[in-house]
């Protein structure tokens, strides 16, 4: 029953997916891709990672909507290559082959929530013992986020603010 | 309880397929909006399912809460957008 559930969920993200490449109006492919994301975050939750889902649903299928539609303000709303080039033959072939191969290497990763996994005895209990007298966080989430890997969210924290004072230069010239 | 809650994402996921053909499929601009709002309000009510199913019922609704209030701003600008462009 779970199975099927999951198999439902990537069916839709497929469908949509597909949709939001092949429609030719870039208004409906925007609207597809907000319907994407919300199914995204659905396999997202699904998977246990909730904070992910959070993300991907707020971010995903609320702000990049608008920014998107905030792009078709300044630029046409047509698709203006309405005769696309076919795909190359060699990318026809290379790219299934591609996906076999990387579903083959896919057998040999730890299954989903399997308790002897690498990542499961050795990094989370530690991460679990530890974190509290270390940080003094009582939020393990937080307490790596904000404090084992600092750094990274400091340098995560300067690229979007880069593109958010980016987004606001372009908006103003915009409504000039 | 937990299969039956297991059913009802179930039956919800296939009605949300019935919406997401009007917004593949639908001939105006109008139509794809309505099925985006009808896939959200079904999307609120799978993701209070699933928390149930995982018993995290107060996360879930976190997400769920924060859907419904950006998908109204989504709403809002598409309309905003065809109020100021007029019909595509």
């Amino acid at each position: 029953m779970t199975f099927s559930f999951e198999i439902l969920l990537l069916i839709l993200l497929l469908v949509t997916a597909a949709g939001a490449i092949l429609v030719k109006d870039l208004m409906s492919a925007i609207l597809l891709l907000g319907s994407y994301s919300f199914f995204l975050a659905l396999v997202w939750a699904w998977l246990g990672a909730v904070d992910v889902a959070f993300v991907e649903a707020v971010v995903g299928a609320g702000l990049a909507t608008v920014l998107f539609l905030l792009t078709l303000f300044g630029t046409a709303p047509k698709d203006s290559r309405l005769r696309r080039p076919p795909p190359p033959i060699a990318a026809l072939f290379a790219l299934p082959l591609l996906g076999v191969l990387l579903l083959y290497a896919a057998n040999d990763l730890p299954k989903f929530g399997d308790p002897t996994s690498p990542a499961s005895t050795h990094i989370s209990p530690a991460y679990l013992e530890r974190s509290y007298q270390d940080t003094q966080t009582p939020n393990v989430v937080t307490s790596v986020l904000m404090d084992y890997r600092s750094l990274d969210t400091m340098v995560e924290t300067v690229v979007i603010f880069t593109a958010g004072i980016a987004c606001a230069l372009l908006l103003r010239r915009q409504a000039s | 309880m937990t299969t039956f809650f297991l059913f009802v994402l179930v039956v919800l996921v296939i009605l949300i397929g019935a919406y997401l053909y009007r917004v593949l499929q639908g001939p105006t601009i109008f139509d794809r909006v309505l099925g985006l709002n009808g896939i959200s309000t079904k999307a609120i009510i799978v993701l209070v399912l699933m928390g149930t199913v995982f018993e995290r019922v107060d996360m879930f609704v976190d997400i769920a809460t924060g859907y419904a209030l950006l998908n109204l701003m989504g709403a809002l600008a598409v309309a905003k957008y065809l109020e100021q462009k007029g019909l595509p």
